[in-house]
């Protein structure tokens, strides 16, 4: 099977990410599903950067430890790297930053100054002299690499490919790639799928603060906000964030957040009026390692027990962690649709390993998803808001329709949305709103929410959730195991992951925490996990390190 | 709807003497006033905070958001982006605006988003009983400051106008003709409208022998004139005495937050292709 790892590794600023994507696209462009996985610390000049661009003949998520390339920018990539290499790995440098491969390494050197000075191009086209180099040394025919460039580098095209060409003429073919036959796909970050299927969704505004790793989805909509037809608004701070979307929503225009934990706690006490005022609301949560500041550029996977229960007093919510950016595309337009239909919160929970990696993507496999929302209110006065229904759903009005007055509030309140103190009212409209959870939970019945995969006849099962899906499911095919990976964590899908726990005798659950905070949730629903393989150095847990981790628990 | 009973049957809960009932007689004037100009009473939302001013959403019979405390103007800003053609009013406490969410009106001032805020300034934190708010006078005996509060009073006309409000005026609870005109304007003016509004709390601020020698209307004042402005802002820092001055301080023309905010939805014809142009890019 074709699978090749590629790292293309520098100093903050130089491009890494982009240079990356490129890779990324030379691969995608030659027939195989990409991932690519990006790693930066939290500065902007200088530091290390690195990506690991990974292409395979099936679809993947994770990158292993052993690299067929590395496309080096200065010794530090090198140096830092090294463990990853084989001999045989092809390592490709800029010659004016780095001297030689090293010790008993093949490289190649490309003479980045030497091509721009020569070609009158600007030191920012640098790193297309590398990328140029790299498709010569994997045996990638030039017209992939025209076609690449044209399509991603729209500035300066063909000084770019002058200098990528310059590189591609001078380099040897040292280790060619097999061409796979597929069509290439679209790559997207997990945060660019979230957004295209909240613009699936409705998504009429898009409000947020930065925060790592969320603030690239704020990037992306607001963009191509005139595209999706959507307004994209960064408010002074989170808590004006999630209160400004709940006035969008009362307006009747579907919005969303994002944020990761840190802002995520200033919006509790919104989350909180949300509930109470039974307000739809999307939350893109991208999770990063805590407490607090913690890691602000890595991943963890800490922060399931905190949204389950945050912001005071009871309430339904729904809480949907994709796998990949496929998942996220398909689930962040649900978590909409569910949004508007029950008029509660919708949570799309994620990581930085899935928010910022890059995953061949196949839109058109995604089923097409009819828009839902709450039934609307037919005009008969008096309209009350919250109107008690064995749904626990109250027909929907907007200010400006003729004779509704819209009364939310976010204190205990009565059907019209008048305060109250009354005891049997608060029991009745504390109902009213619990009632939602059973109308969700049938509801998201109806939708694959649990994936299982890997060996069907297994006695030992992979729990894992979120971007740990593609880790998993490469350990569990090479083991013969099972994977159970609920993408529905809030209403607890109980039945569909115990119907998966047919014939499974051993659950390990694998998380990137130092609890096991799926396994706490599982075990509140009778579902035993008898090991935990619990990682949490803020680095996504390479295949390596699962592997030895199950051998471990299994042997 | 018109002609709608502007107040609801929900029990008024106000103290006797409590400047909100002025406030309040002065909302619904200006709501009547509004409907006999032709405006539908259905595109007008009030949006209110946490205290003893917030109740006015349950008392008034119109579209509101009672939100939380601190929260009015962002939820407001919202409400005006997500539909422009509403008429967006925020009641809200002292405690609220110049205290838990002093952020919310700095940036709204500086945004000009297109709203009216009402500042229900009664001094004191009323439905908590008695404790100093942000313009409280220096030595103000609270529940937590029984030895009286050691910082000043901010003035928060003076701030309104550093923050780049286009309309800023000041009413009094007990005037009421110049309240409502107050509040007439503000609607009006297109773009951020702060009104502060010194309010009687009978039970925990009874200022009113304070006040009544004190006020006085702005005439001959240029109200387009930023520098006279704040010179007529700083004659009284809520804590000196000094006449108070009532009336508008400043208004300017410029375009507002939700003209300027991309409103694309009604632009874009086929979301469908825009979301294919993405993929076909990302390719």
């Amino acid at each position: 099977m074709q699978d090749v790892s590629v790292l293309i590794g520098g100093k903050a600023g130089d491009g890494i990410n982009s240079a990356g994507a490129l890779v990324a696209q030379l691969l995608n462009h030659i027939g195989y599903s990409v991932y690519m996985y990006f790693d930066y610390p939290s500065l902007i000049r200088g530091g290390h950067n690195f990506a690991i661009i990974r292409g395979s003949e099936q679809n993947i998520g994770t990158c292993w430890n052993t690299l067929d390339f590395v496309l080096a920018l200065n010794n530090e990539t090198l140096e830092r790297h090294r463990d990853k290499c084989r001999p045989e790995t092809a390592i490709i440098f800029n010659a004016d930053m780095v001297k030689s491969a090293g010790q008993g390494s093949a490289g190649q050197g490309i003479p980045v100054n030497a091509i721009l000075t020569g070609e009158h191009a600007p030191a920012i086209m640098g790193n297309s002299a590398i990328i140029g180099g790299f498709a010569k040394a994997a045996g990638i025919e030039w017209d992939v690499v025209v076609a690449v460039i044209n399509a991603h580098i729209p500035k300066g095209v063909d000084l770019n490919l002058k200098v990528a060409k310059k590189a591609y003429d001078q380099l040897e073919t040292v280790r060619p790639l097999s061409r796979v036959q597929n069509p290439p796909r679209p790559l997207l970050t997990g945060n660019e799928a979230i957004g295209l299927g909240m613009v699936k969704g409705g998504l009429d505004a898009y409000v947020s603060y930065p925060m790592t790793p969320s603030s690239s989805l704020l990037h992306f909509l607001a963009e191509h906000q005139e595209k999706f037809g959507i307004t994209v608004v960064h408010p002074e701070n989170e808590i004006a964030v999630i209160l400004m979307a709940l006035g969008f929503a009362y307006a009747g225009k579907r919005s969303a957040v994002g944020t990761s934990g840190g802002g995520f706690c200033l919006m509790t006490e919104g989350l909180s009026l949300a509930g109470m005022a039974e307000l739809p609301l999307v939350l893109l949560v991208s999770q990063r390692t805590g407490p607090s500041t913690g890691l602000p550029t890595y991943t963890a996977q800490s922060d399931l027990q905190f949204i389950r229960y945050a912001g005071q007093g009871e309430y339904p919510r729904l809480v949907v962690a994709p796998g990949d950016a496929q998942e996220s595309l398909y689930w962040s337009e649900i978590a909409m649709n569910m949004a508007w239909k029950f008029q509660i919160p919708a949570f799309i929970l994620t990581d930085k390993t899935l928010s910022e990696g890059t995953y061949s993507s196949s839109p058109a496999d995604i089923p097409e998803l009819l828009r839902e929302e709450s039934p609307a209110w037919q005009g008969t006065a008096p309209y009350l808001r919250y109107a008690d229904a064995p749904s626990g759903i109250s027909l929907l009005a907007f200010p400006g329709m003729k004779d509704a007055v819209i009364k939310v509030n976010g204190y205990m309140h009565d059907e019209a949305g008048i305060t109250t103190e009354d005891a049997a009212l608060t029991i009745q409209m504390t109902n009213k709103r619990l009632r939602k959870w059973e109308g969700l939970a049938e509801e998201m019945g109806r939708y694959p929410g649990v994936n299982v995969s890997g060996n069907p006849d297994a006695s030992t099962a992979l729990l894992c959730w979120g971007s740990t899906k593609g880790v998993c499911n490469e350990i569990a095919s090479r083991l013969g195991l099972k994977v159970i990976q609920p993408i529905v964590l809030l209403p607890f899908p109980a039945i569909q992951v115990k119907k998966a726990m047919g014939g499974v005798k051993r659950v390990i659950a694998i998380e990137e925490n130092a609890t096991g905070q799926l396994a706490i949730l599982a075990a509140q629903h009778g579902i035993v996990v008898d090991d935990r393989i619990l990682w949490y150095d803020g680095r996504p847990i390479s295949p390596e390190d699962l592997l030895e981790k199950v051998q471990g628990v299994v042997v | 709807m018109t002609g709608r009973q502007l107040i609801t049957d929900a029990q008024n809960t106000w103290c006797p003497g409590c400047g909100n009932f002025s406030i309040q007689h002065t909302l619904k004037n200006v709501l009547s006033e509004m409907e006999n100009e032709g405006k539908s009473l259905d595109d007008v939302v009030l949006v209110s905070g946490i205290g003893c001013h917030a109740k006015i959403a349950d008392y008034l019979n119109i579209n509101t958001f009672y939100s939380i405390h601190g929260r009015t103007i962002p939820v407001a800003t919202g409400i005006k982006l997500g539909n422009p053609n509403l008429t967006v009013i925020c009641c809200t406490g002292d405690g609220d605006s110049y205290a838990e969410g002093l952020d919310h009106l700095i940036f709204a001032a500086k945004r000009n988003i297109d709203i009216t805020v009402i500042v229900h300034n009664n001094r004191v934190y009323g439905l908590t009983t008695g404790q100093y708010t942000p313009t409280s006078p220096l030595g103000f005996k609270g529940k937590s400051t029984p030895s009286g509060t050691a910082e000043y009073p901010v003035n928060p006309i003076e701030l309104m106008l550093a923050s780049g409000a286009t309309y800023v005026a000041r009413g009094y609870s007990k005037k009421m003709d110049l309240l409502k005109k107050l509040v007439m304007e503000g609607i009006s003016h297109k773009g951020f409208s702060f009104i502060d509004v010194l309010q009687i709390c009978a039970t925990f601020f009874p200022a009113a022998d304070y006040y009544n020698p004190r006020v006085y209307e702005l005439s001959d004042h240029d109200r387009t004139n930023f520098e006279s402005a704040c010179s007529k802002a700083r004659e009284w820092d809520y804590n000196s005495d000094a006449r108070i001055a009532l009336g508008t301080f400043f208004t300017r023309s410029l375009p507002t937050f939700d003209e300027k905010t991309g409103r694309h939805e009604e632009r874009v014809t086929d979301k469908k292709q825009s979301l294919r142009d993405v993929f076909l890019q990302k390719t």
